[in-house]
């Protein structure tokens, strides 16, 4: 254990902790609006990396971070549609039937990708320079990628708390038969909701592809982790994933210098059960 | 009643056993093998079907069981030197053991949150044992080649691995089958139906589901030592891996969740598919696609299952197949 590491690591976490909240505010989004556990949700994710790869290393050669709106507009239809394929059929079904008919979204989704993309590992290069302030080095590419998860957020609240479409989604969440009373389409909010959770998820997908090298398999780890932060946060709620994103960033920066790094998902998984035993809620408390 | 006169599980055991004996009597070496990927299947959909399909509880890690027999059993065998039979039961006590006392903690949660419960105890004990160096870490362990000189060889080992694996299969069905005949069944359905009611009538929920679950898990954790046991070598990954444990949902949504006929034609079905699909060379490619595809077909249009749907359709079935 030595301080010097320690800063820049814990440092690099916390903004990486950013990308991670954005993924897991797709997935309690929708889990707080319809109480389904998305399944399709780290195929999704890796859907947003080959958005911004394909544009990248096409005849365009579109700038990654022009591919992270294409990956915002691209995951908002795809949702729609995965929505009203799988999930709108099944959505009063006991939680079993929903898991199953998102997780049939996932195999179809890597099946089509390992077809097109097998699965070597691609990499989208992309270099914005770096901030040097002593021994602490600050890429580029992890800067912008705070201030995408950030705006991506703020415009996601306000979209929720000053449009009327997004008060509507909230309706449905609350009490789906009221809503529908004050004459809402709750079916057309689950859809949108559903897109929009799924467009946050490939956002945070095409960040991650600026990041790291990725396959279309990169998206399951990233999956079991959006997991363990929206529990952190408290299901459903969008804001506490942010928050636990930013702990879990924050917390595999620092212990990867105390303990060997192979231990770190140990540790990750032992908070995630006591969580989920000692306060389901999450650490933000009640749900928003 | 003449209907319960009809003896489902006889007929079942003997039809099993007279299949299991085919590749034997032939002396079929790779009709023994998939018989026995399909054996296994069965006490896996057979044994969630317990804990999910009656009680109503989504273990979505289940396979944690399957991993931590095979686990318990082959340390037994490779380091300490027993017998497969013997290590097969006594690492069969510790799987057990946890599930109970995850089954104490866990089933208190409700719905969602168990399901991702169950998955973080599954990936929190695949990282774990990735890490936990007694049992060779990453790597895993690995049988000297001397182990399986007492059952006369690889051959012999084979074999035996086989008539176990149809044992224990079969204790499967038979206990699935005890359990929706018997009062506890019915404890356990209502409990699915609606817990506070279970409460109302003199179901201790607590008690019931823990019971369930450790049941459930007995059969995974010998399973999975004989699995281990047969293969010569175990690893994290392989033994704790999610996607085995949501196929096994599959199969249980796709013969009909909550029959005792449905898991094992689930098993039967989704493996001979899987086979023709990994096969064929036109659609191998598109095998993950496909079963997606299929998957979703069922869940969305037939959601009793195979065995759901025809005893639906054919209501006179429901007194020949439970």
């Amino acid at each position: 254990m030595n301080l010097e590491a320690l800063i820049p690591s814990a440092i690099d976490g916390l903004m990486l902790g950013f990308v991670y909240g954005l993924a897991a505010m797709g997935l309690t989004l929708i889990f707080g609006v319809m109480r389904v556990i998305n399944l399709s949700h780290g195929p999704v994710i890796a859907v947003g990396m080959f958005v911004v790869y394909t544009l990248f290393t096409g005849p365009l050669a579109v700038n990654p971070y022009i591919g992270i709106l294409a990956a915002l507009v691209f995951g908002l239809v795809f949702g729609v549609v995965e929505y009203f394929i799988a999930v709108d059929r099944v959505i009063n079904e006991p939680e079993l039937t929903t898991l199953l008919a998102t997780f049939s979204v996932n195999l179809m989704v890597v099946g089509i990708a390992t077809i097109l993309f097998t699965t070597t590992p691609r990499a989208v290069d992309v270099s914005l320079g770096s901030l040097d302030a002593g021994n602490v080095t600050i890429l580029g590419t992890h800067v912008v990628s705070v201030i995408v998860a950030i705006v991506v957020a703020v415009a996601l609240y306000g979209f929720l708390f000053r449009t009327r479409l997004g008060k509507s989604i909230r309706a449905v969440a609350n009490n789906r038969a009221a809503a529908e009373l004050m004459g809402i389409d709750s079916r057309r909010m689950l859809a949108l909701a559903f897109g929009i959770g799924t467009s946050l998820a490939m956002v945070s997908g095409a960040l991650l592809a600026t990041l790291f090298p990725f396959n279309p398999l990169s998206g399951a780890s990233y999956e079991v982790k959006s997991f363990v932060i929206v529990v952190l946060g408290g299901l459903g709620n969008p804001t506490g994933a942010l928050v636990g994103g930013i702990v879990i960033g924050l917390l595999e920066g620092v212990t990867t210098v105390i303990i060997p790094v192979s231990w770190v998902p140990v540790l990750e998984y032992v908070i995630f059960i006591g969580i989920l035993l000692l306060r389901p809620q999450g650490i933000l408390g009640a749900r928003a | 009643m003449i209907r319960y006169r009809i003896p489902f599980l006889p007929l079942a055991v003997a039809i099993i056993a007279l299949i299991a004996a085919v590749p034997i009597l032939t002396s079929n070496p790779s009709l023994r093998e998939e018989l026995f990927l399909v054996f296994m299947l069965v006490t896996l959909a057979s044994s969630i079907n317990i804990i999910m399909g009656y009680t109503g509880y989504v273990s979505f890690g289940h396979i944690v069981f399957f991993g931590l027999g095979g686990y318990f059993s082959f340390y037994l065998m490779q380091v300490q030197g027993w017998h497969f039979l013997a290590a097969l039961l006594v690492g069969a006590v510790p799987a057990a053991l946890i599930a109970l006392l995850i089954g104490m903690a866990i089933l208190r949660l409700r719905g969602a949150y168990f399901a991702l419960a169950t998955v973080g105890i599954n990936e929190a004990t695949r990282v774990f044992f990735n890490n936990f160096e007694p049992t060779g870490g990453a790597v895993g362990m690995f049988f000297n080649f001397s182990v399986y000189l007492q059952y006369g060889g690889a051959k012999g080992a084979g074999e035996l691995a086989y008539y176990v694996m149809t044992v224990v299969a079969l204790a499967t069905i038979a206990t699935s089958y005890a359990i929706k005949r018997s009062k506890f069944g019915l404890a356990l359905m209502t409990i699915r139906e609606d817990q506070d009611v279970a409460m109302v009538v003199g179901i201790d929920p607590a008690r019931a589901k823990v019971a369930a679950y450790v049941i459930s898990a007995v059969f995974p954790a010998m399973a999975g030592a004989t699995f281990f046991f047969k293969n010569g070598i175990i690893e994290p990954n392989v033994a704790f891996e999610l996607l085995r444990s949501i196929e096994s949902l599959v199969m249980v949504v796709l013969g009909g969740i909550g029959t005792v006929a449905g898991p094992i034609v689930g098993a039967a079905v989704y493996e001979w598919l899987r086979g023709f699909l990994i096969t064929n060379p036109t659609l191998a490619n598109f095998q993950l696609f496909l079963a997606g595809l299929l998957l979703l077909i069922v869940v969305l249009f037939i959601t009793a299952g195979l065995v759901g749907y025809l005893r639906n359709r054919f209501p006179v079935l429901r007194s020949y197949i439970p």
